[in-house]
């Protein structure tokens, strides 16, 4: 197993196998996402209060979802990278941050267009859940932006690794704090639990939430893919790839 | 100088030797400089007083923004001299110094973070009094303002720091340590806002205020080793 491991972490290595997998990442998340999109929207049936307004849910839920498992992935990335000086780890932190940046900007978006027709507002400042996703965000950006502050790579991998363990500590502590303050306001906004959702609503969801991480998988890798180019971009297996691919001499 | 000095001492250097030798130098340096001292303070006045031009100089609105206002220009205020904080130890090579001189960097960090406390923190939480009493704010408030506020101010500090240390000789600093440091502060925002306004309105604020101290110990113990884990990777 621990071998296995090693030949992941050299950069050539996982460059051809990342190459390999993103296809079949994407393709099993758009056969997900096209079923679970036709659940949803088709054979779902009506909720009795929202009526069809509610399936924005199959969009929003997973974007939460994704937005929190993206910063996970960045930070549990970012503490192996400190701890055992993977440069692979730092790489995927590096990559997951946009992509949860975007997920969490979506999961933004769609709770708005979700709460206006319902709550008759686009943004509640007591709501907890809206708070979190925004700090969120800021601490997306605050990673983002140290990263493309530092010109020096390993320099900005480290950087971006403690910051991101600090924001992991805080994403916590802003959860209870926001939900413990806006608790004096009002009680917290009730949604459906998801226990009382009947079957043909709650499967298409899950199976949207199974394809949008597959979604985050196809379109990491991806980017993983740039991430090795560049930080290998002086080692002879990049040169020679260069060389035998005729697109990319072209770019040259 | 610094180094050499602590290097000279330093068989009989405990981490609390280290502390108070740092401390020492941190304060003798803001009392030669009083200009960073008295920055902050201008910048929280100032701040403070185009709130009632701007929005209201109506006592109910003042009451009513007055907690919040003097939270948020404060957490403002003592960024300033966040930039600085490491900065300067980095371009005379004092930095350099305390991670050749084989001392506890933590001990060094929490040194320079309480330093920065006494001499931008703690000043901010006295003008704060002056300003609640010009916002018409309860004076049974003041009390929970200064407790909420001195460990709302240290919490800064300490965040503070390890963004600083982060982005010690980076371009732009400044800006990045705002944008690092203020999304960090949310819950102690909270906390202390929240129990400034139930103090005001006769509520028992005991809850939200340990709540605040809690946070703040948190971010006091942790984030002198964020701190020297940071400077470490930004001396490299």
């Amino acid at each position: 197993m621990w071998t296995w491991f090693h030949k992941l972490a050299s950069p050539p290595h996982f460059y051809r196998m990342a190459g390999l997998w993103a296809p079949w990442f994407l393709a099993l998340s758009v056969v997900g996402m096209v079923t679970g999109l036709y659940g949803g929207l088709v054979t779902a049936p009506e909720d009795y209060q929202q009526g069809d307004a509610f399936r924005i849910i199959y969009v929003h839920v997973p974007s939460a979802y994704l937005s929190l498992l993206a910063y996970v992935v960045m930070a549990v990335a970012s503490a192996i990278g400190l701890v055992w000086r993977m440069k692979l780890a730092h790489a995927v932190a590096a990559g997951a941050a946009p992509i949860g940046a975007s997920f969490t900007f979506l999961a933004l978006a769609t709770g708005m267009l979700w709460g206006k027709p319902m709550w008759g507002t686009w943004w509640q400042w007591s709501d907890p859940r809206m708070l979190t996703e925004l700090i969120l965000l800021f601490l997306y950006f605050g990673f983002m932006a140290l990263r493309a502050n530092i010109a020096d790579r390993q320099r900005a991998d480290k950087a971006a690794a403690v910051l991101a363990l600090v924001g992991v500590v805080n994403v916590v502590l802003v959860h209870y704090s926001v939900e413990w303050w806006s608790s004096l306001h009002q009680g917290q906004t009730v949604m459906n639990s998801e226990a009382t959702m009947p079957a043909s609503m709650l499967t298409p969801l899950l199976l949207m939430i199974a394809s949008f991480s597959l979604f985050f998988g196809a379109v990491l890798l991806h980017r993983l893919r740039g991430e090795v180019l560049i930080r290998e971009a002086n080692a002879r297996w990049v040169r020679r790839l260069v060389e035998t691919t005729p697109s990319m001499e072209t770019v040259k | 100088m610094i180094g050499a000095s602590l290097q000279v001492v330093s068989p009989s250097l405990r981490p609390f030797g280290t502390f108070s030798t740092v401390l020492r130098r941190e304060l003798q340096l803001a009392y030669r400089r009083p200009a960073d001292l008295l920055n902050p303070l201008f910048f929280f006045a100032v701040v403070t007083s185009l709130f009632p031009i701007a929005v209201s100089p109506l006592p109910d609105v003042l009451a009513l923004i007055g907690p919040g206002v003097i939270w948020i220009a404060a957490l403002l205020a003592a960024l300033l001299p966040l930039s600085t904080h490491y900065a300067h130890d980095y371009e005379d090579g004092t930095l350099e110094q305390y991670l050749l001189s084989g001392q506890s960097l933590v001990a060094i960090c929490i040194a320079k973070t309480v330093a920065l406390w006494l001499v931008a923190g703690l000043p901010l939480v006295l003008a704060s009094l002056v300003v609640s009493g010009s916002y018409g704010l309860a004076p049974s408030t003041f009390a929970v303002m200064s407790i909420t506020l001195a460990g709302g101010s240290y919490a800064l500090c300490a965040l503070g720091a390890v963004a600083a240390a982060l982005t010690v000789g980076v371009q732009r600093a400044s800006a990045m340590i705002a944008l690092l440091v203020l999304p960090l502060m949310v819950p102690v925002l909270i906390f202390g806002t929240r129990a400034i306004s139930m103090a005001a309105t006769n509520l028992p604020a005991k809850g939200p205020i340990y709540l605040v101290l809690a946070v703040t110990l948190l971010a006091a113990l942790l984030s002198p080793i964020a701190t020297a884990a940071a400077l470490r990777i930004s001396m490299e």
